[in-house]
């Protein structure tokens, strides 16, 4: 079997299983092109991120574990651009919290220029203390007064300062606006991945990734706790969206006749038209992506790439600066999984702080870049859908075994009480088996770098 | 000026509970130490083996408050914590067996085997939410104060009190005689001897005719231990829940970072220094600076660096600072 | 004339499946013998050396210590088999006190060992007063009395010395070959390569110049010392 084969055919598994979950409700498939589509919508997004992963650990090495933190960067730009912002809550507060955050980076850079321009000592260390200090009890002072005013504007619905959306109450008009947040997204993504690569890279690949688990954790703990931000665990609802509303829809009389030409009822092809949207937009994205990376890795600057992750030591001996070649494509794979996040918002409609999880934000893109095949761009892809498939389908799949293997006994055995409990934890486990089971025996994955 | 109910608040919130929650990141971050010193791997699975540990404790213990058996003032999960490292020795040997032993063979890049535990973490994670599910459990019982704040109060006749949870007296004793054990095994057994020989420098130690695959198996064996023993105090103390756990990877790993990776002192020095800074920086020192300062002066604020839900942003600022200015960790581990 | 004590007899070999670098390489030691190799840089030396304890792939020929072959054994095996080897470099636990890597080299041994650890003591004075500093702490000669001490714990009947010289001052040097002496006398066979070859040929009581993995030049060391061509090209005149 030639390598072309064996990839058409793997991508016609893998497109197979999408069109039976659609098509048939024959064993664990629910037949509804609703759910396919969605799920379609979700592996879009899951590829992206695996691509982004995949630029940083297939061509280069470099083991990041915090892409649920880049992701939830991408989410938390979604807000600041798509919503409107609060009445008043600037004029109360904005300003001051801005200054505060001002006065804090100030005093880091002080602290900074401080440590570069003096000669080592115990003054120096003396200075640099203070300056910390002080600067952090008067960046306290400043930013506490406006983050309390901006919190105290209506905390049951806003309570934050909300974005650039300039529409008002109408804000949902500029829906447009959600799609000029995912390049946002991803420069947020990238800032903070500036921030880590800078004090983490060219040291071991461990420290790295404990680097990056911490900035996600951190990051999220902001979301969670920062109201003014992006209201924090009270979530932000109603972000507006780049396709159109069902309600609308399903009112607009040329739509309704459409439908009715393909032989639809308006309700049902108001849902698969706005979901039908999202896949468009999200694949338009996805190549876009896609040809990007693969320009990048075929230029010269990807080849150096995958000589720098070959050998480290001989590329450093060309001449070649390591860790800023690094830091350029940790901020390049970071924004990725940022841009990722955005789209993932928008499709959601919603930012929702408390669900982000690393096990399925961080890990799970993971599988998907090791089960695909690290350093093929394609690879990628193919292992975004197929995992996010069984990321999907593995709990009906629990429920499936938890029915044959105990389909003998009394329905209130224990065993079969236990089995039915515990499908429902079913899916950490086959996907921590999967990625396992590919490491060893093919350790290359679907689709090995070429 | 009241000196003497400051330093009891100060002990109160700060001292007791950071000795408490720093035996705890010592215990853990010796697991990790280990086997980055013997397996050259940062083990992502470590959290979920101390969750594994701890779930299996909670099930032998139900199984023994069943039985009508306890332990007294002592909460009975001490009575299963010897089963349950038993349970957990088994697991992890097995782990061994199964993934790890595999990449040792082919010396594979230790990235790779980070990965492998990754996976591993994920399949761990599986099995302690079927066997115990993802609640929110409380399996402390038998006497709740060593010392509680009214009886302080009456003792004493301080208008502040001071409570020493029986988890926290158990925690740091636990946690001494295991490390004493530990220090014990590690430098006057001919087996711990040989352990330190093969991390400080493996060729010489296989020139030596030391065993690798029993080293590799003993410190599993001790990791196990250790992951149980601090995963279970962790959850007397507070409570358990699997997702902790995996949070808890965080502040241990910054330990064990802080005090040089692969040194085994500088894990339990890495977990108070990380412990207290936490405490700290996220305690509100308004009272003890009310004591402190002279009538009329007390402060309005609450004098709290930071809120307690960033106190993994603490372990992370440390951890980065050391790594920024002191790669090797304060204590000297292996290297970058 | 019977078999040596412990000889490669006709080696070739290499790395891995890299090219052979010996080439019928014969190399043999006695009891109360120091035989050293010396040879330009890259003459495989060291290589040599690593063929004998089992570190390379042997192609052709054999290894024989005391009439047994070992060629096929691990270097493990041939520890076991009474074989001590000081590596040129990493031979010391740096972390662990001088008296517990003396303990390590006996891991093997399950009888009491604490004579054997007396004799290195005596024989290695400075490492008694430093029993219980940590290896990391001494300086170069004296690690190098650790590395030395460490492989003659096992008891071996044979010691191998990959440059134990190496980066050490001249003041060091001598003293350490003085060791290497009183180890010989006590009838131990001693294989060393050395990059010294002057000073090494003036303690060897046989010797042996590589080039470019073969034998080319073999005599006593005073032979070697006086043989022109030797002199020209490998001792500078």
């Amino acid at each position: 079997m030639t390598l072309t084969m064996r990839n058409t055919l793997l991508v016609v598994a893998v497109a197979a299983l999408y069109i039976l979950e659609g098509s048939t409700t024959f064993w664990i498939f629910s037949g509804s092109w609703d759910s396919a589509l969605k799920m379609i919508s979700f592996a879009l997004i899951g590829s992206i991120m695996a691509l982004g992963v995949n630029l940083q650990w297939g061509f280069a090495g470099l083991f990041n574990i915090g892409i649920m933190g880049f992701v939830a960067l991408g989410g938390l730009a979604t807000v600041l651009i798509s919503m409107p912002p609060t009445p008043g809550a600037w004029s109360a507060g904005g300003w001051q919290i801005l200054l505060g955050l001002a006065l804090g980076a100030a005093t880091i850079i002080g602290a900074v220029f401080l440590f570069r321009s003096l000669p080592k000592g115990r003054k120096r260390s003396a200075l640099i203390l203070a300056l910390l200090i002080g600067g952090f009890f008067v960046f306290r002072a400043v930013f506490d007064g406006g983050v309390a005013a901006v919190e105290a504007i209506n905390p049951a619905a806003t309570g934050y300062l909300g974005g650039l959306n300039w529409g008002g109450d109408n804000y949902k008009a500029n829906g447009w606006l959600t799609i000029v947040a995912w390049p946002v997204g991803g420069l947020l993504a990238a800032g903070a991945a500036w921030i880590i690569g800078k004090t983490a890279l060219g040291l071991r690949s461990d420290y790295l990734a404990i680097a990056t688990l911490g900035i996600a954790e951190i990051i999220i703990a902001v979301m969670k706790n920062e109201d003014w931000l992006g209201r924090g665990v009270k979530n932000v609802v109603g972000l507006p969206r780049p396709v159109p509303y069902e309600a609308d829809l399903q009112v607009d009389p040329s739509f309704i006749e459409r439908a009715a030409s393909l032989g639809l009822d308006p309700v049902t092809a108001s849902t698969l038209y706005t979901k039908i949207g999202y896949v468009v937009l999200f694949t338009i994205v996805l190549l876009i992506l896609l040809w990007l990376a693969q320009r990048a890795l075929q230029s010269p600057w990807g080849r150096m790439m995958r000589a720098i992750r070959d050998n480290e030591v001989a590329a450093e001996a060309m001449g070649k600066n390591v860790t800023a070649r690094h830091l350029q494509i940790f901020i390049l794979g970071s924004a990725i999984c940022g841009i990722a996040g955005a789209m993932m918002t928008t499709l959601d409609g919603q930012l929702t702080p408390g669900t982000y999880q690393p096990l399925r934000f961080t890990f799970l893109i993971w599988v998907m870049v090791i089960v695909g095949g690290s350093g093929n761009n394609f690879g990628s892809i193919l292992g975004g859908f197929l995992i996010w498939w069984l990321w999907v389908m593995v709990e009906p799949l629990g429920q499936w075994i938890a029915q044959v293997t105990t389909a003998g006994f009394d329905p209130d055995h224990w065993f079969r009480i236990r089995m039915e409990d515990a499908s429902a934890h079913f899916r950490l486990f086959t996907m921590g088996l999967v990625l396992l089971l590919v490491l060893r025996f093919s350790p290359k994955g679907l689709m090995p770098e070429r | 000026m009241d000196i003497l109910n400051a330093l009891v608040a100060l002990a109160n919130y700060v001292i007791v509970p950071g000795l408490a929650y720093g035996a705890q990141l010592a215990l853990g971050a010796l697991g990790v130490t280990l086997i980055y010193g013997i397996l050259r791997f940062s083990n992502f699975a470590h959290g979920d083996t101390m969750a594994f540990g701890t779930a299996m404790t909670i099930i032998l213990t139900n199984g023994l408050l069943a039985l009508g058996i306890t332990f007294g003032p002592l909460p009975t999960a001490l009575l299963a914590l010897p089963f349950a490292i038993m349970l957990t020795c088994v697991l992890v040997l097995v782990t061994d067996r199964v993934v790890y032993r595999f990449y040792r063979a082919q010396k594979a890049d230790p990235v790779i085997l980070v990965i492998v535990s990754m996976g591993v973490m994920f399949i761990m994670n599986g099995i302690v939410r079927f066997t115990i599910g993802v609640r929110d459990i409380q399996f402390a019982d038998g006497e709740r104060f060593i010392m509680s704040v009214p009886t302080f109060k009456k003792l004493t006749g301080l208008q502040e009190g001071l409570a020493i949870k029986t988890t926290q007296g158990i925690t740091v004793v636990v946690a001494m005689i295991a490390v004493a054990l530990l220090f014990w095994f590690l430098n006057k057994t001919r087996t711990g001897k040989s352990m330190r020989a093969f991390s400080d420098n493996e060729d010489l130690a296989l020139l030596s005719g030391i065993n690798p695959e029993k080293v590799v198996m003993v410190t599993w064996m001790i990791v196990a231990a250790l992951a149980t023993t601090a995963g279970v105090l962790y959850g007397l103390d507070k409570s358990f829940k699997a997702f902790t756990y995996f949070q808890l990877l965080l502040p241990i790993f910054a330990s064990a970072v802080v005090g040089g990776l692969g040194n085994p002192l500088g894990a339990i020095g890495g977990g108070f220094v990380i412990a207290f800074s936490e405490v700290t920086i996220t305690y509100a020192f308004k009272k003890v600076i009310g004591y402190m300062a002279p009538g009329g002066w007390e402060p309005d604020s609450l004098v709290q660096l930071l809120s307690t839900d960033y106190k993994f942003a603490v372990s992370f600022a440390i951890l980065i600072i050391v790594l920024l200015f002191k790669p090797t960790g304060l204590f000297k581990g292996q290297s970058v | 004339m019977s078999e040596p004590f412990l000889i490669s007899d006709k080696m070739t070999g290499g790395y891995g499946k890299g090219p052979d670098i010996l080439h019928d390489c014969t190399i043999s030691v006695d009891p109360g013998e120091i035989a050293v190799i010396v040879g330009p840089n890259g003459a495989g030396k060291s290589t040599a050396m690593k063929a004998l304890f089992g570190m390379l792939n042997v192609n052709k020929g054999a290894v024989r210590l005391d009439g047994e072959d070992i060629t096929k054994l691990t270097p493990q095996e041939r520890v076991v088999k009474g074989m001590g080897f000081v590596p040129q470099t990493h031979n010391i636990f740096t972390s662990m006190t001088v008296e517990e890597n003396l303990e390590m080299g006996a891991f093997i041994r399950t009888d009491d060992f604490r004579d054997t650890m007396a004799q290195i003591y005596d024989l290695f004075p400075i490492l008694k007063d430093k029993r219980y500093q940590s290896a990391g702490e001494l300086s170069g000669g004296q690690r190098q009395q650790v590395a030395v001490g460490r492989a003659l714990m096992t008891k071996p009947k044979v010691l191998m010395l990959d440059e134990p010289t190496a980066g050490v001052s001249p003041i060091v040097m001598d003293e350490l070959f003085d060791r290497i002496i009183e180890v010989a006398r006590t009838g131990i066979p001693i294989l060393m390569v050395e990059q010294n070859a002057r000073q090494a040929l003036e303690i060897a009581d046989k010797a042996y110049v590589l080039v470019q993995g073969r034998n080319a030049h073999t005599g006593t060391g005073k032979e070697l010392l006086a043989d022109d061509e030797v002199r020209r090209s490998f001792l500078g005149g």
